[in-house]
C-alpha cells in the first residue's frame, strides 16, 4: 500500500534558492519498518537535494529490488523513478544516462542487490565511470525475505536466528576503490551530519560516486552478536561524528580533522570502530586510500567519511565521446542520413 | 532443350577450405563476379565455431530462374582442404567435377569413376611466383578463382572490377592478385578443354538488386531509424549487427569538426546488462537496441518481462542459431520463436518480426523502433544465421525522406500543462496504449515511478487484485491493437486456388517459393502465405480457415510456429502439417517438396507392424 502524507506543513518552512520548501523533495510515505535506517538515508538524500537546490525533475532515481530499492518511492516525488529488476539497476542507469547526460542520476541499492546478484553490474558500472551517485544501504541481511545473511555480513556475525556467519564478507568500499571507482565514501545511516555533506559531494562528483552506508536492519539484524547491530552503532555515533561539513572538492583533504577513532565493544567481544581520516592518509591517492581501508579492516574498524576520490576523471560520455547535446534530444535531421546517401550505399553494394 | 543447355547458369559450386587461410575474400570474388554478370547467385558460408585450422565450406548456387535458396547436390567441388577431402569427393554429384591441388598426386582413395577431375598445381604455381609465405598461401585461393573463371567462362573484367574495389586504398595489392588470377586462367587454357558445359552466361536478371548480408542491413536500418544507444554482448551470429551499426555510425554520426558522436555504443558485460541498458535508454527517450542470439535471449528473459509489464519500448534483434544451449553456434535455425513470443515468467506476449531478405532486415529494423515506441513494449526481430551472415541478392534499400520517426504517445511539457492529473497507465484512447513522459520534462507534472511490481493507472504501487487484472487485460487490448500495426503477411494469391496452403516465414521463403514451382510441375497447386509478424492478424486466420490442409514450413524440430498458431488462433492441429528442417543447414526446396509429396500421396501402406504385446507386469 502507498499512503498519502498529510499536506499540511509549517507555513514558515525555509525555502531554497528555487523557492521550494523541503516537502517539495519528499516522496510517498515509507512502508519500511518503523525506525529503519534506510529512512534516515532517504531523509539525508532529500536534505542534500534541497540544500543543493536540485530541481527534482532534473534528477532520475533508479533502484533494483529489496528494501533499499523501495526507498526511491519515498523521496523526490517529482522525479521520475525506475524500480528495475534485482541486481540490474546499474545497467538501467547506464542506458538512462547515455540517453540524457543532462540529468542527475541517483541509484539506490542494497547489499543483496549489489554484493550478490548485482555484483557483475556493480563492478562494470565502476569500470565505465558512469556519472551517477550509487548508494548502498548496507544492513548485512536480506530484509524482504526475512533475515538471511547477505554477502556483506561479517564472518562471525550472529543473525537473529542465532546462526554465526561462516563466510568472509565482501567489503564494498574497498572493492570499489580497488576497481578504480572515482569517488568512494562510507557512512552510517544514523550519522546524518556526515551523510548529507557526503551525498552533496558525491552529487557534485563528475563520475561514479559510491557511498556505502551501513544501515542496520531493525527487524532482522539488530540482535546481540550482530556486527551490524543498529543499537550499538547509534549509541556511539555521536562520539565519532565529527564531519559536519564537506568543503569544495579541491580542498576536501585539508578539512578533515585527523585521527579520531571510537571502538564499540560488542557482547561477543568483537567491536565496531569508527575512524575518521587520519594524517597519513590522502583521499586523493588511491594506494594510500586502499592501505587505510585495509589497515582499518585489520583492526576491525570501519572507516567512515570520504575514503577516496579522483576529481579529474573522465565519465562514460567523455570516454565514448558522445555529443554534448543529450542523445534523446536529437531529431531525425540529426540522425538519419537520408535517401540520397542510401542510393550511394545501394550503388556500392551492386 | 539439350542437357548441355541446362547446365548454363544452373549449378552449385562448393569450396572446401581451411578456415583462417584467407579463402573468404577469394570465394566472395567468385560469387560477386557472377552477380555482376547479371545472374542470380546465392552464397552460403558453412563455417566452424573456430578461428583457424578447421574445415569451412562456401557453397554458391547459381540459378537462372532466380532460386536463391540452398540446393542439394553439388556439381563442382573446389577441394583445397586435405582434412575434408574424402567427404568432399563423396559430395560431388555423379558426372560432376572435382578441382584439386595437383602439386602432389591425388591418392587413390579420392578417385571415383563417375566424376571428372581437374588438377591445378596451386601450391607449385604459387611457390614459383611468390616468395612471401603468407602470399603463397593467400594466392592459392586467387589462382583457383582464375581457373574457375576459365572453366565457367566468367568475364575477366568483372573479376578485375571487384578486385579494384576490394583493394581501394591498397592499390599495390591489385597487380599480384591479377597475376594470380591470370595464372589460374592460363593453366586451364594450357591444360584443359574450356569452358565446361557447366558455365555462366551474362544475363540481365539482377536488375537494381544489391548483394549484402542481413546483419549489415539491420545495422544500417538502426542508423536510419535514429537509434542512438546500442548495448550488446558479442555472440555469433549476431555480432556483426552492432559492428555494422558501429561502422555506419562512424560514417554518419560523427561530427566532422568536434569528433563528437551522435551515438553511444556499449559492449556490455553480459546480455543481461545489454538489455538493461537498452531499457534504461528507451525509458529516457533515446531509441536503443541490442542484438543477440538464442543464449542471449534466454538471459534477457527477466528484463523482457519488465519491459513488457512496465511498458518500456525495447528493440531486440535475435539472429537465431542452432540450439538448445550452445547447440551448433555457427549453424542456422528458426528455433527461438516460442522463447521470444512468451519471453519471461508470468503472462507475457511479445511482438515478433520475421524478415526474409536484407531489405526486410533494413525495413523491419527501422519499423521495429516505431512499433516499440508506438506500443511501448519489446519488439523482437527474429532473423537467423543464414540471413544474417550470408550475402543475399536483395532488392535495394529505400528510404522516404518524408517519413518521420513515430515516437508514440509521449507528453511534452506543454501537453502536461493542460492535464489535470496524469495517469501513466490510464487508457485514455481506449486502445490499450497509454501516455508516457520522459524524465526531466516538467517540474511538477508527469513524473511517475516505473516498476515491475503491480500498480494502478496512476503508477502507484498496488496489490489490489482488481487493479492488477485490469492492467493485464489492458495489456492484451494493446496486443490486439498491435495486430493491425505490425507488417501484414504476404499472401501469394489474392484468390484461393487450392484446398492446400503452405505457410512459411523468414529465410524459408527462398526454398518455399521454389517448392511452389516444383509442386506446380507435379500438377499440385498450392496457395501460400508468408508470415511477417506476430501477433497474427486476421489474414492469417482467414488463410488457415479457408484451406483444408496447411503445410507449415519451419526450421526447427518442435514445430514452434505451428504451436504458436494453435495457441493464438486456436487453429486445428490436424489441419496444420509440419514441414521441418533442423540439421543446421538452411532448408531446401527438394526437402519441402519431398515432405509435402509424401504427405499428399503416401506410399502404399506398409504392412502394419505387429502390435507389441503388452508387457507383463510381474
Amino acid at each position: 500500500m502507498s499512503y498519502i502524507r498529510p499536506k499540511f506543513r509549517h507555513p514558515e518552512l525555509p525555502k531554497n534558492k528555487l523557492g521550494y520548501t523541503i516537502d517539495h523533495y519528499e516522496g510517498s510515505l515509507s512502508t519500511l519498518c518503523a525506525g529503519c535506517g534506510h529512512d534516515s538515508i532517504s531523509a539525508g538524500i532529500l536534505q542534500a537535494c534541497f540544500e543543493m537546490n536540485i530541481e527534482p525533475h532534473k534528477l532520475a532515481k533508479l533502484s533494483g529490488i529489496g528494501c533499499s530499492s523501495k526507498t526511491p518511492a519515498y523521496l523526490l516525488g517529482n522525479s521520475h523513478g525506475f524500480n528495475s529488476v534485482h541486481g540490474r539497476m546499474p545497467s538501467v542507469a547506464t542506458g538512462a544516462n547515455l540517453a540524457n547526460r543532462d540529468l542527475i542520476y541517483l541509484g539506490v541499492s542494497g547489499d543483496g542487490d549489489t554484493a550478490s546478484i548485482g555484483m557483475g553490474q556493480f563492478v562494470h558500472v565502476i569500470r565505465r565511470n558512469l556519472n551517477m551517485l550509487y548508494i548502498v544501504m548496507n544492513n548485512g541481511c536480506y530484509g524482504l525475505t526475512k533475515g538471511q545473511d547477505s554477502a556483506t555480513a561479517d564472518r562471525g556475525s550472529k543473525n537473529k536466528s542465532g546462526n554465526v556467519n561462516a563466510f568472509e564478507s565482501i567489503d564494498l568500499a574497498s572493492l570499489a576503490i580497488e576497481l578504480g571507482a572515482t569517488f568512494v565514501a562510507q557512512s552510517f545511516s544514523g550519522d546524518k551530519k556526515q551523510l548529507v555533506p557526503l551525498i552533496k559531494a558525491a552529487f557534485k562528483h563528475p563520475g561514479f560516486a559510491f557511498i556505502n552506508v551501513i544501515s542496520p536492519c531493525v527487524t532482522f539484524n539488530n540482535n546481540v552478536g550482530s556486527t551490524k547491530s543498529y543499537d550499538y552503532v547509534r549509541h556511539h555515533i555521536e562520539a565519532t561524528s565529527t564531519i559536519d561539513f564537506v568543503p569544495e572538492m579541491k580542498t576536501i583533504t585539508a578539512e578533515y580533522s585527523e585521527g579520531t577513532s571510537k571502538n564499540v565493544k560488542m557482547h561477543d567481544g568483537s567491536y565496531i570502530s569508527l575512524n575518521k581520516l587520519s594524517k597519513d592518509w590522502d583521499p586523493l591517492d588511491r594506494v594510500s586510500a586502499t592501505n587505510a581501508v585495509l589497515n582499518a579492516r585489520a583492526k576491525n574498524e570501519i572507516l567512515t567519511g570520504l575514503l577516496y576520490m579522483n576529481p579529474d576523471c573522465n565519465d562514460l560520455h567523455n570516454l565514448l565521446q558522445t555529443s554534448d547535446r543529450p542523445l534523446n534530444s536529437l531529431t531525425k535531421e540529426d540522425l538519419c542520413p537520408g535517401s540520397e546517401i542510401l542510393k550511394t550505399i545501394n550503388a556500392d553494394l551492386r | 532443350m539439350s542437357s548441355k543447355e541446362n547446365k548454363i547458369n544452373d549449378f552449385v559450386v562448393r569450396f572446401a577450405n581451411v578456415n583462417g587461410t584467407g579463402s573468404a575474400s577469394a570465394n566472395y570474388l567468385f560469387a560477386k563476379a557472377i552477380f555482376r554478370m547479371g545472374i542470380p547467385v546465392t552464397p552460403k558460408n558453412i563455417f566452424p565455431s573456430n578461428i583457424q585450422g578447421l574445415p569451412t565450406w562456401y557453397e554458391v548456387r547459381i540459378s537462372e530462374k532466380g532460386y536463391l535458396g540452398r540446393r542439394e547436390g553439388i556439381d563442382f567441388v573446389v577441394a583445397v582442404n586435405p582434412q575434408s577431402m574424402l567427404h568432399d569427393v563423396a559430395s560431388v554429384k555423379p558426372g560432376g567435377y572435382f578441382l584439386y591441388d595437383s602439386s602432389k598426386n591425388l591418392h587413390s582413395q579420392y578417385i571415383r569413376e563417375d566424376i571428372n577431375y581437374i588438377g591445378v598445381p596451386l601450391m607449385e604455381l604459387c611457390n614459383k611466383e611468390f616468395t612471401d609465405a603468407r602470399q603463397r598461401q593467400l594466392f592459392k585461393n586467387t589462382v583457383y578463382v582464375g581457373a574457375l573463371a576459365a572453366l565457367f567462362d566468367i568475364e575477366f573484367s568483372a573479376l578485375e572490377g571487384i578486385l579494384a574495389e576490394q583493394f581501394k586504398g591498397k592499390e599495390k595489392l591489385i597487380a599480384p592478385n591479377l597475376k594470380a588470377l591470370k595464372m589460374g586462367v592460363d593453366y586451364i587454357h594450357a591444360n584443359y578443354k574450356y569452358p565446361l558445359e557447366l558455365r555462366v552466361e551474362r544475363r540481365d536478371l539482377i536488375g537494381d538488386s544489391i548483394m549484402i548480408d542481413g546483419n549489415s542491413a539491420c545495422g544500417l536500418g538502426a542508423v536510419y531509424a535514429g537509434a542512438t544507444v546500442a548495448a550488446w554482448y558479442p555472440i555469433t551470429p549476431s555480432t556483426s549487427v552492432v559492428e555494422a551499426f558501429s561502422s555506419y555510425s562512424e560514417e554518419f554520426r560523427v561530427n566532422k569538426i568536434t569528433g563528437k558522436k551522435n551515438v553511444a555504443i556499449v559492449q556490455a558485460e553480459d546480455e543481461l546488462a545489454a538489455i538493461g541498458m537498452v531499457i534504461g535508454a528507451n525509458w529516457n527517450g533515446a531509441r536503443s537496441f541490442t542484438a543477440t542470439s538464442g543464449p542471449g535471449l534466454s538471459l534477457m528473459n527477466e528484463f523482457l518481462g519488465l519491459a513488457y509489464f512496465a511498458e518500456v519500448p525495447t528493440v531486440l534483434i535475435d539472429v537465431q542459431r542452432t540450439g538448445p544451449s550452445t547447440g551448433m553456434p555457427t549453424r542456422t535455425q528458426q528455433s527461438d520463436i516460442l522463447e521470444a513470443a512468451y519471453a519471461s515468467h508470468g503472462d507475457t506476449k511479445h511482438v515478433l518480426l520475421f524478415p526474409s531478405t536484407p531489405k526486410e532486415c533494413f525495413d523491419m529494423t527501422a519499423e521495429a523502433f516505431d512499433l516499440a515506441e508506438l506500443l511501448q513494449t519489446p519488439v523482437i526481430m527474429l532473423t537467423d544465421l543464414d540471413l544474417g551472415m550470408n550475402d543475399h541478392v536483395s532488392p535495394p534499400f529505400v528510404w522516404d525522406d518524408k517519413r518521420d520517426y513515430n515516437r508514440g504517445k509521449v507528453l511534452d511539457e506543454v501537453a502536461l500543462e493542460k492535464i489535470v492529473k496524469f495517469g501513466r497507465y490510464l487508457d485514455v484512447d481506449n486502445d490499450g496504449i497509454t501516455y508516457r513522459t520522459y524524465p526531466g520534462t516538467h517540474p511538477t507534472k508527469g513524473s511517475f515511478f516505473t516498476r515491475g511490481t503491480s500498480r494502478d493507472e496512476y503508477a502507484t504501487y498496488s496489490e489490489d487484485g482488481g487493479a492488477y487484472q485490469h492492467n493485464m487485460d489492458r495489456l492484451i487490448k494493446k496486443f490486439n491493437t498491435a495486430k493491425n500495426l505490425v507488417p501484414a503477411p504476404q499472401v501469394y494469391n489474392t484468390k484461393n486456388k487450392s484446398e492446400i496452403g503452405i505457410l512459411f516465414f523468414g529465410t524459408s521463403q527462398y526454398a518455399a517459393e521454389e517448392a511452389i514451382d516444383l509442386l506446380k510441375e507435379k500438377q499440385i497447386s498450392v496457395d501460400a502465405i508468408r508470415i511477417k509478424a506476430f501477433p497474427f492478424n486476421q489474414t492469417v486466420t482467414d488463410f488457415i480457415n479457408s484451406h483444408n490442409t496447411i503445410f507449415v514450413i519451419e526450421q526447427n524440430r518442435d514445430a514452434q510456429m505451428k504451436s504458436l498458431l494453435m495457441i493464438e488462433l486456436e487453429a486445428d492441429p490436424k489441419k496444420l502439417i509440419s514441414v521441418l528442417n533442423y540439421d543446421g543447414m538452411s532448408i531446401t526446396a527438394d526437402n519441402i517438396l519431398n515432405q509435402i509429396s509424401k504427405h499428399l500421396s503416401p506410399a502404399a501402406p506398409k504392412k502394419k507392424a505387429p502390435i507389441a504385446k503388452k508387457e507383463k507386469i510381474k
